[in-house]
């Protein structure tokens, strides 16, 4: 059964199905768990209490694809970062996913700091990262021009890049879906059961059953593990706080520029980002409360101060928005993945804080890894398609393409969205895709539409009249991002 | 590569008095292309009365006031396109646009007016704190919901900026059976007209907050509140003197952007204060044949203003186009 949108799925009263992995949390390492499962003959469903994928950690943080000189060797974070680091750029091409190896620096600022450099190509090394250099002051200033004249030094790896986290993690959910993964979304997991062999899982909306569990449910891991009985970790929500700036900027750097890290994480970093925007943050904040994606002036001043020690130049006039992401920081130090410790079925993947995003390749291969090794028998599907369906984008397109397809379909040839000259064609395709788009943000998202110098003001009426038509839902129906954030109170008397 | 003499990109009321100028001073190969799918612009939805005291010595609402110059554009038989967006410009002239009729067009121009109008400054030039929930919306994104689309943005709502837009949306939205709850300007004069605060506010007994602004938004799915706060003569918040507004809805109506990409990256010199391109007393931008105006060039409070200087710029390049004509053929 392949079920293209999750709003449309419905639980069966009657002669449940029981899927082979309830995969919980559609994040980017539920996607890709939910990937890689999807390539073997097992059935799964991918759980998500949100309107779309990539809702939490996944939608809001660097877009780092790390090299791997930062975590501890040995440790499953650097296993795993390096490891991703490797398989990233085939699995980008495979799902259409702009991947950009502009290489990471991390400058030091005293010669304090260049010991810690020191370090990190050790720590490097001994994790397998390929490529690691401290270079003279010289040679940074030809790399990057516009960096503080107070930087003494860096460390280059060329192995890092850029990727988008929530285009990875949606391509990777299509993929999925395109493959036989049942993606059921608005649908929160209340409770666990383990009876007969079966897991029954209770939600919002109904009962699933399965055999196996993986629970990947980002900064929600614990309290679903706790659903279990399994209390043996905690994650903590670690809030980091952004600057979008406008693609005028987009040019300041050539690589990701990094500081030197502290016990507080990585640091505010400065990079381009692979749409041509300039991204400065994340600052580091540990709070309570896993809803809490709030800025705050602080922590906007924060980072501001942060991207200006590196690049004095950040125009804080191109700022186009903010917004800020939580980390699921593991009480362990380290990813908890292992099987959880009241059952050999259910499969805790936890605490995957940074550098998740880079791992998320990796971590789908170790899961499934484990799932086949407690039973779950595995044989290749035959029609495996692991190329994603190509997604439009017409302001890529050469010309005689573009004018080709838009006689075929002329809705590539009107645009909706001026800043990012998103057509309507990309928009009704965003919708209509396996996963698809259900609401403005999940369009936005997909397409673009909404994320430019404007943020939205002249495409949403249109976004959300084509939303309309094509989810055959009245215009005050539809959401911002699902549940309760209708865009639009009433119809008017005419 | 196709040619025209004047191509007019917009078909508002900048673009098109440009036109129907240029066509009076003897251009009869005239293009505006308009990326909406009618012409008017932003005045379509400007359906409130106010326009055209200084050019018709009348007033006129929004639509009224487009639809003179667009019975004159049909009258003179002057082209255009609708639903078509150019994508850019060279300083030589080249256009290149797009629709779902033609593809990718090019056209090169013996003459092109800028006349692309401005968009709104949004939340994220202000760096607001809090949230981003459904029910935030710039004054003219909820113009058109309401004017043109037919549905109401939202039921309890909270206005940031006193410019004339947001003024006219206050008294709009109540009309339509929402509350206003109140407008905050961070500034200790209002930005808009006189005439819109007393017909838009006073009138409806809307209260006008001066020196207060919104520190923060409230809500997960939709708005649910937003946090105000007195400002010091240097804007900033004044600590204990935050308030909590419950609300569903956020406009904003924090100032006009002149819109200039195409100009910028055609190489056009662009003034830092106003935003739009440098233009002489011709309305000729730095770049040779390239005229600007309207709101595209500086931002002005009233629609005559904007015909008069675009009848300019239509004058301009049309006399620059025959005395080039002139040479060729003399």
């Amino acid at each position: 059964m392949v079920i293209n949108r999750g709003t449309v799925y419905e639980f069966k009263k009657e002669a449940d199905e029981i899927y082979d992995v309830a995969v919980i949390g559609a994040g980017v390492i539920g996607a890709f768990v939910a990937r890689e499962l999807s390539k073997y003959d097992v059935s799964v469903c991918l759980i998500e209490k949100e309107a779309d994928v990539a809702m939490g950690s996944s939608k809001a943080n660097s877009g780092i694809v790390h090299a791997g000189y930062d975590a501890v060797p040995g440790s499953l974070k650097a296993i795993l970062n390096v490891e991703g680091n490797k398989l990233m750029e085939g699995v980008t091409k495979e799902l259409n996913v702009p991947f950009e190896k502009i290489g990471s620096l991390v400058v030091a600022f005293s010669h304090e700091e260049v010991d810690v450099l020191e370090q990190l190509i050790k720590r490097g090394s001994e994790n397998g990262v390929e490529g690691l250099r401290i270079i003279s002051k010289e040679e940074l200033r030809l790399l990057e021009p516009a960096l503080s004249k107070e930087a003494v030094t860096a460390l280059v790896a060329p192995t890092a890049g850029i990727v988008c986290p929530y285009e990875l993690t949606i391509r990777a959910a299509e993929n999925a879906v395109q493959n036989g993964v049942v993606p059921i979304l608005e649908t929160q997991v209340t409770g666990i059961f383990y009876e007969d062999d079966i897991f029954i899982i209770s939600t919002n909306k109904g009962k699933l059953y399965s055999r196996f569990v993986v629970n990947v449910a980002g900064l929600y891991a614990d309290n679903i593990s706790a659903m279990l009985g399994d209390n043996s970790f905690s994650i903590s929500p670690r809030k980091g706080e952004y600057l979008l700036l406008d693609k005028k900027q987009g040019n300041m750097v050539n690589h990701v520029i990094f500081q030197v890290p502290t016990d507080k994480g990585k640091g505010i970093l400065v990079t381009p980002t692979v749409d041509g925007n300039l991204l400065i943050g994340p600052n580091a904040e540990d709070i309570t409360d896993k809803e809490d994606v709030t800025t705050t002036s602080f922590g906007i001043a924060e980072v501001v101060k942060g991207a200006q020690k590196s690049v004095p130049k950040t125009n804080l006039n191109d700022v186009i928005t903010s917004f800020s992401g939580l980390r699921a920081k593991p009480s362990t130090g380290d990813f908890i993945i292992c099987t959880s410790q009241v059952n050999p079925y259910f499969i805790n993947a936890a605490g995957i804080e940074s550098p998740g995003l880079t791992a998320a390749p990796a971590i789908g291969e170790y899961i499934v890894n484990i799932l086949n090794t407690q039973g779950l028998s595995l044989k290749k599907k035959m029609n495996f398609d692991p190329v994603c369906l190509p997604f439009m984008r017409t302001r890529d397109m050469e010309q005689k393409a573009l004018n080709e397809l838009i006689k075929k379909k002329p809705q590539y040839g009107r645009i909706v969205c001026r800043c990012e000259k998103v057509t309507e064609g990309e928009i009704v395709e965003s919708i209509r895709r396996p996963c698809g788009a259900t609401n403005l943000d999940a369009v936005k998202r997909r397409t673009r539409a909404g994320m430019g110098r404007c943020q939205g003001g002249f495409c949403t009426p249109r976004v959300v009249e084509i939303l309309s038509r094509e989810l055959g839902v009245p215009m005050h129906e539809v959401t911002k991002l699902g549940g309760n954030s209708k865009i639009l109170t009433r119809k008017l008397k005419l | 590569m196709a040619k025209t003499d004047l191509v007019i990109v917009g078909g508002g009321p900048a673009g098109m008095a440009a036109a129907i100028e240029a066509h009076k001073n003897g251009i009869e190969d005239i293009l505006i292309i308009e990326r909406e799918e009618y012409l008017g612009g932003i005045l379509r939805q400007c359906v409130h009365n106010g326009f055209g005291i200084h050019v018709f010595k009348e007033e006129l609402t929004g639509p009224e006031y487009a639809q003179r110059f667009i019975d004159k554009i049909e009258e003179l038989k002057i082209n255009y396109k609708v639903d078509t967006m150019v994508l850019s410009i060279s300083d030589k002239r080249e256009i290149t646009y797009i629709n779902s009729k033609e593809g990718l067009g090019e056209i090169k121009a013996g003459a092109i007016v800028l006349a692309m109008g401005c968009r709104e400054r949004t939340r994220g030039v202000l760096n607001i704190p809090g949230t981003r929930p459904a029910g935030v919306f710039t004054a003219g994104t909820a113009q058109r919901f309401v004017n043109i689309e037919g549905y109401l943005p939202g039921n309890n709502i909270v206005i940031l900026g006193s410019g004339d837009i947001g003024l006219i949306m206050a008294r709009r939205l109540t009309l339509e059976g929402a509350k206003v709850l109140m407008v905050c300007e961070i500034l200790s004069q209002p930005g808009g007209l006189r005439r819109n605060i007393v017909q838009c506010l006073d009138d409806f007994n809307i209260p006008l907050k001066l020196q207060h602004t919104v520190i923060k938004i409230h809500g997960n799915e939709r708005v649910e509140g937003v946090t105000i706060s007195k400002v010091d003569e240097d804007r900033r918040p004044i600590p204990g003197t935050q308030e909590y507004v419950e609300c569903d809805t956020l406009l904003l109506s924090v100032g006009l952007i002149p819109e200039n990409e195409l100009s910028y990256d055609a190489g056009i010199k662009l003034d830092p204060s106003t935003g739009g391109p440098i233009v002489d007393e011709h309305m000729q931008t730095s770049a040779e044949g390239i005229f600007a105006c309207g709101n595209v060039l500086h931002v002005n409070d009233l629609v005559d203003n904007v015909t008069k200087e675009s009848m300019l710029a239509g004058e301009h390049a049309a006399r620059m186009l025959k005395s080039k004509l002139g040479k060729i053929l003399g």
